[in-house]
């Protein structure tokens, strides 16, 4: 299987403290794959790194046959949408505006250069229009569209958030790359669970999507691969019914992690104790 | 065991998206996919912007007719038409006529430089804001102004200016680029500029560069003394056509330059990674903003001085019309800024009779309160300040 995104042997050190050491992870196209590990682990540094955002201090990211930094900006955001964990904006633009942000990419790409390029790109088009309507309707947020981001809740920016990336990530065809940092964070159960279905259908379509969460149960339940960071290195990769180990788990989180398998489907998550009723 | 995870969510897939998503069932009832006209609220905001921009011409027109007939030698609005008609369209020496003379050398040259130099402290304010994805940022407060100033003052004090005058622009220009290069190596993390950081960073620089003045007026002669002094203050008293005409020049192209990136100014709201990843060439837009923002200033400071707090007041008040989009900001910033530096200079003339006041008292009246303002409810907003 061709891998959309693959990162080999990544260290990132910051003020001589390794982050991560020797990391790779392997995204391929039609899979989710979900990158867990207790706080600190390098989930994050490493997704940023899949995103392009942060130079390895030694490793390679290749975005399909080409090296990631040396594919041009506009290009590279063409193929790979990212949602970071920080769904804030800076001023109050309405929901549909900060969705149609992420139609940049693709205006600039048709527009061409210039002054009147920028203007005709300015305007958008009518597939630019649809995009940003499904991304709406698909998040739930068609009725909020015309709110102001600001007064949203964190929740509801998220599901922005990932509107937006959703409306860049369209068309989503073989090859296209969607990363997402935490994407139900701060989200209740219904949108969290409509988003890891929304997630699971990008990955149906053909795209290879790489996944930050730190519930476990989701991670094993919507994930087809699984890469545990414990300390910046990998503890282990692979399918999910291989690392849900639950000593391993256990062992890296600190903390009596239990994996059950109910009628075929692992729950994986910590060990409660019984309590008298 | 991904094998069963896998069937789960095959085929019924679309299926599973709505019935998962069963709070939003109301809100995917929506015709999706037929909003070709755009929302209710963009559609508002365009012809808002529309509406402002024609209130901000027929404004321009009016503060251009009363300031310039405003003055020790007084002429009513209409003599002003008469006389732009002669001179501009029957050919008269302005020289000819009391009335001609006074316009044409002494009251048009301030009347335009005033609307020039505040277009151009608007629109470097609008653009900094976007820049910086902060509604704070502003040329005087963080220290670009002082900045520009002390380049300024090098060449008054050296006598650069009195050698070459397009020294004075350019010493400005230097000043503008040094403190904002220095401004935006401190006071941002995460790809947007922190309130408190920023703000702090601008007392700072603005100390400095107030210390460094100071010793260019302790090295200079009376004459120098005087002009710097003067300028600090901001004024448009020393106006001339050569000043016009320079000003006019930058502002064109500053502009023209700042109308090509306002498109992608507003993806920068999202903060750097995100816009870097929205395919937005983060590095090349910032050098060109800075740049544009620089030059727009340092040309303002060169010419009238240390004005503040146009580009903040004027960008403030335009997203509370017509949002926050660049798109309509940075043309209108220039109107609006144009109209509120030929307002504030009216008002130096007029409020005490016969005294020239520095017009950069008017816009510090009216743009402190209005910062403390902004400031506090910045602050107070969950991790305002962060």
């Amino acid at each position: 299987m061709s891998s959309s995104l693959d990162l080999s042997h990544i260290t990132v050190s910051i003020d001589g403290r390794d982050l991560l050491s020797g990391v790779g992870l392997r995204l391929n196209a039609g899979q989710v794959t979900a990158v867990i590990g207790p706080n600190g682990a390098g989930k994050s540094t490493l997704l940023a790194v899949a995103a392009g955002q942060l130079k390895p201090r030694a490793g390679r990211v290749m975005l399909g046959s080409r090296e990631s930094h040396k594919v041009p900006t506009a290009e590279a955001a063409r193929r790979r949408a990212v949602m970071p964990q920080d769904s804030g904006v800076a001023f109050a633009f309405t929901v549909e505006e900060v969705v149609e942000m992420g139609r940049t990419p693709w205006r600039q790409a048709r527009a061409g250069r210039g002054f009147a390029g920028r203007t005709r790109a300015w305007r958008g088009f009518a597939d630019d229009a649809t995009a940003v309507a499904h991304a709406l309707e698909l998040t739930g947020l068609t009725e909020l569209a015309d709110r102001d981001i600001t007064t949203l809740s964190g929740g509801e920016r998220q599901r922005a958030a990932l509107a937006r990336v959703i409306a860049q990530a369209t068309p989503v065809a073989q090859g296209s790359v969607i990363l997402l940092d935490e994407p139900t964070s701060a989200m209740d159960v219904a949108h969290a669970e409509s988003t890891l279905v929304l997630m699971r259908e990008l990955a149906s379509r053909g795209a290879a999507v790489g996944v930050v969460l730190h519930d476990l149960d989701a991670a094993a339940s919507y994930a087809d691969r699984l890469v545990l960071l414990e300390n910046g290195r990998v503890r282990a990769a692979g399918p999910v019914a291989q690392v849900c180990d639950a000593a391993v788990l256990s062992q890296v989180y600190g903390t009596a992690v239990e994996v059950l398998d109910v009628g075929g489907r692992l729950r994986v998550g910590p060990l409660r104790p019984a309590r008298a009723a | 065991m991904s094998a069963p995870a896998a069937q789960q969510h095959g085929t019924d897939l679309p299926d599973a998206a709505r019935s998962a998503s069963a709070p939003d069932a109301a809100a995917q009832q929506g015709e999706p996919g037929k909003r070709p006209g755009g929302s209710p609220r963009k559609n508002r905001r365009a012809a808002r912007a529309w509406a402002a921009a024609v209130v901000l011409v027929v404004t321009l027109g009016a503060v251009v007719l009363i300031s310039a007939s405003l003055g020790q030698f007084s002429t009513t609005p209409q003599q002003v038409i008469e006389s732009i008609g002669r001179v501009l369209f029957g050919g008269a020496d302005p020289l000819n006529d009391r009335v001609d003379a006074t316009l044409w050398t002494i009251r048009f040259p301030r009347t335009l430089l005033a609307l020039l130099v505040g277009a151009c402290l608007a629109v470097a304010g609008t653009v900094m804001q976007g820049l910086f994805a902060n509604p704070l940022a502003e040329p005087s407060i963080i220290g670009v102004s002082s900045g520009a100033s002390v380049g300024a003052c090098v060449a008054i004090v050296f006598g650069f200016s009195a050698a070459a005058p397009w020294t004075l622009p350019a010493g400005a220009f230097a000043g503008a680029l040094v403190v904002t290069a220095v401004v935006w190596a401190l006071s941002r993390s995460g790809g947007r500029a922190v309130v408190l950081t920023l703000v702090l960073t601008g007392i700072a620089i603005n100390a400095v560069a107030g210390a460094a003045t100071s010793f260019l007026v302790f090295l200079g002669d009376t004459s120098s003394r005087e002009q710097i002094i003067f300028w600090q203050m901001g004024t448009l008293s020393n106006a001339t056509w050569d000043h016009v005409g320079l000003t006019g020049l930058v502002f064109v192209l500053g502009f023209i330059a700042c109308l090509g990136v306002r498109g992608r100014l507003d993806v920068l709201a999202l903060g750097d990674r995100s816009a870097a990843a929205s395919g937005i060439n983060v590095e090349r837009l910032r050098i060109l903003a800075i740049l544009l923002v620089c030059v727009l200033t340092g040309v303002a400071v060169a010419f009238a001085g240390v004005i503040s707090f146009v580009g903040l007041i004027v960008p403030h008040t335009l997203r509370l019309i017509v949002g926050p989009s660049h798109r309509y900001l940075v043309p209108l910033s220039a109107l609006g800024g144009a109209v509120l530096l030929g307002l504030a200079d009216i008002g130096a003339r007029t409020v005490i009779p016969f005294a020239d006041l520095p017009v950069g008292i008017f816009t510090a009246l009216v743009g402190g309160p209005l910062f403390l303002v902004l400031l506090r409810r910045t602050l107070k907003r969950p991790g305002g300040a962060a």
